[in-house]
């Protein structure tokens, strides 16, 4: 089987609350690739990334890897993407390992553990329950779900939202080795975050006010 | 078959670690089956007579209690989306979550419910049928509300409208559970009641988790 690992959406609508979020909106990535979405508030960089992860239905428009379209093969599809949300799904009465784990585990039999919550700094933390967490360090726990199963996407819904610069670099530095590695990112952020190279996509090009379709 | 008992575990992990709804739930059905007494008088021939029917119903209610909770809080810190977007079906999601509601408050049910047919005057010989019954009965209970709870998912006041859209789907379970109770108390036999409640229980088995997981799935929408 032709494994080249392209990730696409074409002419892709997005009409919520009685208006188009967005219209006619086309991206890909590649292997190694990053997609960076930028555009002011409620421009529709999360219902971007909630369509790309199957969680919203276009309104118009589809998304597919390589040939297969993600709509029809739901299960394969999350099989090669982890989603970062603005929710961080820390269990208060889990403990941080305890937390991570569990997610890795329904991917893997065997997860890295340890080396996913070095890799964000929180390995001293890991025997604490989520409830003592602070917001960044709850990110960070999310973000370390990521490390700890492998995949070939990476969708990520701000992912610098309320971590600190040593955390910031730590992502910086999960990302570039994950690109590297060819996996491919698509990041709704501000800040550079690794993303150098990769593809800018500005939502605020696609807004659909001027659209006269009823 | 690795995904259920993965989730299953975190399920039990945390209902035991929060501790107390289990604890609610078997405290709220004592305490409702206690007030008929006081209700309908201390007569024993009156009360015996009415056992099986309260320790059911107050079984009903007491199993709705929590069933808000089954999805709710993983819906709110963002766990639930989390978990729809994993390779692992939604159906073994649901299956591992309603199993686990059953373990951490099916279970002490029917373990407090002797104790409570004794107080209200049951004969002994129906026991072993109360147990048996409310052992087939209450997993279609958790089942049946794992429906409900996945449709209440971002409605306000989700447990006035859980209950009310529950509770007339648990009325067979209620009427096959009592009168197996009541055939074994009269003499009769209770099998073809506890076979019925047997064969509601596949059928919620082979049901819930399919339209469970269609309403989790319309829930991740919005």
């Amino acid at each position: 089987m032709d494994r080249m690992n392209r990730f696409f959406g074409d002419n892709l609508t997005c009409f919520r609350g009685g208006r188009f979020v967005f219209a006619g909106l086309s991206f890909a990535v590649e292997e190694g690739g990053a997609l960076v979405l930028r555009g002011p508030n409620g421009s529709g960089k999360s219902s971007l990334l909630r369509m790309m992860a199957g969680l919203l239905p276009p309104s118009a428009g589809a998304l597919a890897w390589d040939d297969g379209r993600i709509d029809e093969e739901p299960e394969a599809h999350h099989e090669r993407f982890h989603y970062v949300g603005h929710a961080d799904a820390v269990k208060p009465v889990l403990t941080v390992a305890e937390n991570v784990e569990f997610w890795a585990r329904l991917r893997t039999p065997e997860p890295d553990t340890r080396a996913a919550l070095e890799a964000f700094g929180i390995d001293r933390l890991a025997d604490v329950p989520g409830r003592f967490l602070s917001a960044g360090q709850k990110r960070r726990v999310n973000l370390a779900r990521v490390l700890a199963a492998p995949v070939r996407l990476w969708l990520l819904d701000e992912p610098a939202t309320a971590l600190d610069a040593d955390a910031v670099r730590a992502v910086e530095a999960a990302i570039a080795a994950h690109r590297a590695r060819g996996g491919m990112v698509v990041a709704s952020t501000h800040q550079a975050l690794g993303l150098d190279g990769g593809d800018v996509l500005d939502l605020a090009d696609f807004q659909g006010e001027d659209l006269d379709i009823d | 078959m690795t995904n259920f008992v993965t989730i299953l575990r975190r399920d039990l992990r945390l209902s035991f670690r929060q501790g107390m709804d289990s604890l609610m739930v078997v405290m709220f059905f004592v305490i409702a089956v206690v007030l008929f007494p006081f209700g309908v008088g201390p007569e024993p021939n009156i009360l015996a007579r009415i056992a099986a029917g309260v320790i059911w119903v107050a079984a009903l209610l007491a199993s709705m209690l929590s069933l808000e909770r089954l999805f709710q809080t993983d819906y709110e810190d963002g766990s639930l989306e989390i978990l729809v977007l994993q390779p692992v079906s939604l159906e073994v999601v649901v299956a591992a979550k309603v199993t686990a509601h059953w373990l951490t408050t099916g279970l002490p049910l029917i373990a407090a419910a002797p104790l409570l047919a004794v107080l209200l005057n049951m004969d002994a010989g129906g026991f072993a049928i109360l147990i048996l019954a409310l052992a087939l009965g209450t997993p279609s209970l958790s089942l049946i509300g794992a429906i409900g709870a996945a449709l209440i998912l971002g409605a306000r006041r989700g447990g006035v409208l859980l209950s009310l859209m529950v509770l007339p789907l648990y009325i067979p379970v209620l009427i096959f559970g009592v009168s197996a109770v009541d055939a074994a108390l009269g003499g009769f036999a209770a099998r073809p009641h506890l076979l019925i409640l047997s064969g509601l229980l596949l059928a919620t088995v082979a049901l819930c988790p399919w339209v469970g997981a269609a309403a989790l799935r319309q829930a991740m929408r919005s």
